[in-house]
């Protein structure tokens, strides 16, 4: 059939292996002399080698996770923290080496980049290869770059932002990410400045043994607004990947800021990865997250709501297949008046994968007035699957709403034999009912993201039988 | 007269217990077939198992297709040959659009893409001939749909999906005057020389305008007695008790 056919060809675009084609890659493991030689590679302020060196500092004194998957498939030594593609920053596709590029074209950043984006970023293992605005917004003040041109020509900005919003002490794989960081994202929308059209990094991981560690620091000025996508994918290899980026997101008075994710990370990616945003009076976060890949994720975006009125949306769905452990969640601090927190989260587990979803919901004692509304359903799609759903609260008044609501299936052999009675495969009818349980999530992503996300989902089913 | 269904002495289970009891029947293509029988005697899983539902085993006897054995076919086979079933209590598919559901139905069935101008016009149409609003192809298959406006919606997928044989499982049950008389407009213009229609019901109002040409009485796992159409009326008249006590003695 036609759709199959446009499944394999995308299975392949996300296994597009390129040769290990560095420029430079760092020994494997962990210690002062990488994190310097990092650092000195570039070229930055010593202020930000102090930063890298607390971190692994911290790195060194922190405890591995004592909950959560099993993390012991992780040794640090087997990893290469650090590879520098045979590419400079570019700002044409055309300047891009043509292996890479491909690379990007096959999973349509360039394309998309034409028809619905304002900016995009590109990044390739530990670099970014591109980048790009659209001139009114530049003109407005948008500033939108690479974080390493960040840390050099907006110094100021960034120094008084960096690591104020996740602190390397948060946990060991944060101050892991200190000490390593490269790549990433930074984003700066001045008060007032409305960005209609979403801004896109992606981040792709072609080295095997390695790990990217990029940082995303993005201030949403007094009233403005912005929506911007992080997408990433990674080829498969036998060995251990690990993905430990960092997000740290600034909404100001009156703000609003949209986060979207699509995470395809390969099977044999660990995903540690932090994400945390301070929202200021009045301003509103609204994380919009599919989550598909990786062997192992441990990913709980946290929102703390500071000012009177702020407000986070959480609406997210994770897909754990064969061999997955996908650990996620969110937490919520209310720290202040009639802050509100609304959670929707959907888990889907097949063919053995885990699906555990943990809210953490903080409400101060002075937050008067505040809710939280929290649903989490599950679909668990065969009888060796689990979905989970672990809530925990700490809730500091008497003056709030406070609801949590979970509801784990199996999915229905009747409604399988219901599609199949009108010429729909097995695969076809669990792909439906799985696209039709996804879609209250896939209809907060941008088009191509829901299609993106569908193709994901027929994806996962279509190696289901047989 | 061109052979559409025949079930030769067909025996089905569910679980442990044997339901159907060395069945017989056969269904020529422009004929209209009704089946009825007291509750529980077996029609919903004859109606299921021609359409292999996994939840019944056939333990003997040979289901034939358009002189073809299907008894190894699974379900999405048999709808493909041209197999339709009309549920008794439909599925409700979250998230996932009456038309988007219809449109992949139709595409997996003729293996070639619809033409989606054609398409919507023709559903469209379709849903006003059965009275239903338009609206709903952009609802929810069958969620939050009430009893009659999802047997309506069983009877827009035989008209839109265009099988060979379509089964009707009490497709009237429960439906006001009204519903049942649009549900038989659908089968008049569904029904056509070329297929068979089979009708489970317990009334005849579905029956009016429709020329029936075989009723069999259903009784515990067996077809106990074909007769004409003027059979319904008698049922509906006198119900099963007589057939009942046929069953006890023999
Ligand atoms: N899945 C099942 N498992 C066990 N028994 C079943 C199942 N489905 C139907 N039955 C039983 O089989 C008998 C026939 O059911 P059914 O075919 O639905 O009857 P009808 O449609 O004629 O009312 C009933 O006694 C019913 O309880
Ligand atoms: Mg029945």
């Amino acid at each position: 059939m036609a759709k199959t056919q446009v499944d394999d060809i995308n299975r392949s675009i996300y296994n597009i292996k390129n040769e290990d084609n560095y420029s430079y890659k760092m020994q494997k493991g962990l210690d002062e002399k990488i994190v310097r030689e990092i650092s000195s590679m570039k070229n930055e302020p010593t202020w930000m080698l102090e930063c890298r060196l607390k971190g692994l500092e911290m790195y060194n004194k922190l405890e591995m996770p004592t909950w959560g998957p099993d993390l012991s498939v992780l040794n640090m030594d087997e990893i290469s923290t650090y590879v520098k593609p045979k590419s400079e920053l570019n700002t044409s596709w055309e300047d891009v080496p043509e292996e890479i590029k491909n690379t990007f074209d096959a999973l349509g950043i360039p394309e998309a980049e034409k028809k619905s984006l304002a900016g995009v970023g590109a990044q390739y293992d530990s670099e970014v290869v591109y980048h790009s605005l659209q001139e009114d917004l530049l003109k407005q003040g948008v500033i939108y770059t690479d974080f390493e041109t960040a840390v050099k020509k907006y110094e100021n900005i960034v120094k008084k932002y960096f690591m104020k919003c996740v602190p390397a002490e948060d946990h060991k794989f944060a101050a892991l990410h200190y000490a390593v960081w490269s790549g990433g994202s930074f984003v700066y929308v001045p008060k007032g400045v409305n960005v209609e059209i979403p801004l896109q990094s992606y981040f792709r991981l072609n080295s095997p043994e390695s790990g990217q560690f990029e940082h995303t620091l993005i201030i949403v000025d007094e009233g403005a607004n912005l929506h911007f996508i992080e997408g990433c994918s990674a080829p498969k290899y036998n060995k251990v990947n690990l993905h430990a980026g960092c997000v740290e997101l600034f909404v100001k008075e009156n703000a609003r800021l949209r986060y979207s994710t699509i995470e395809n990370w390969s099977k044999n990616m660990l995903n540690l990865n932090t994400k945390k945003v301070i929202v200021e009076k009045n301003g509103v976060m609204e994380w919009v997250t599919g989550s598909f890949g990786s062997r192992i994720s441990m990913l709980y975006p946290m929102s703390i709501l500071k000012g009177d009125n702020a407000k986070m949306e959480y609406t997210g769905i994770s897909f754990a297949g064969e061999g997955q452990n996908l650990d996620t969640g969110l937490k919520v601090v209310h720290g202040a008046k009639n802050t509100a927190s609304v959670v929707s989260s959907k888990s889907i587990s097949k063919s053995g994968g885990i699906a555990t979803f943990r809210s953490n919901v903080v409400v101060a004692p002075n937050a008067d007035g505040s809710k939280s509304n929290i649903s989490c359903e599950s679909l668990m799609l065969d009888d060796w699957s689990v979905s989970d759903t672990i809530p925990v609260s700490n809730i500091g008044t008497d003056d709030v709403e406070f609801s949590h609501e979970a509801k784990i299936g199996k999915i229905s052999d009747e409604a399988i034999f219901y599609l199949m009675s009108r010429g729909l495969s097995e695969e076809e009818a669990k792909a439906m009912i799985v696209r039709g349980f996804a879609s209250p999530i896939s209809k907060e992503l941008p088009v191509e993201y829901a299609a993106e996300m569908n193709n994901l989902i027929n994806l996962e089913l279509e190696g289901a039988i047989g | 007269m061109e052979n559409l269904l025949k079930i030769k002495d067909l025996h089905v289970n569910a679980g442990e217990k044997e339901i159907l009891k060395g069945l017989n029947l056969q269904i020529n293509k422009g004929e209209v077939h009704v089946i009825m029988g007291p509750n529980g005697a077996g029609k919903s899983t004859l109606a299921n198992v021609i359409l292999n539902n996994p939840e019944y085993t056939r333990t003997e006897g040979d289901i034939i297709f358009e002189n073809e054995n299907i008894n190894d076919l699974r379900t999405d086979e048999r709808a493909k040959k041209g197999i339709f079933m009309s549920f008794q209590s439909p599925e409700e598919i979250p998230g996932i659009s009456v038309q988007n559901f219809i449109k992949s139905a139709k595409v997996a069935k003729d293996e070639k893409p619809v033409r989606i101008f054609e398409f919507k016009k023709n559903l469209e149409q379709t849903m006003k001939d059965l009275n239903m609003n338009v609206e709903y192809s952009n609802r929810d298959l069958n969620v939050g749909f009430s009893g009659g406006e999802k047997k309506k919606n069983e009877i827009l997928q035989m008209l839109m999906l265009e099988p060979k044989l379509a089964i009707l499982d009490e497709t009237d049950s429960g439906l006001d005057v009204d519903a049942i008389k649009t549900v038989s407009k659908g089968i008049n213009m569904y029904h056509n020389e070329n297929n068979g229609v089979l009708i489970i019901t317990h009334g005849t109002k579905i029956l009016e305008n429709l020329h029936v040409d075989y009723v069999h009485i259903l009784v515990n796992g067996k077809i106990i007695k074909t007769a004409d159409g003027s059979l319904a009326q008698e049922i509906e008249k006198q119900g099963y008790e007589a057939y009942r006590e046929e069953k006890a003695n023999g």
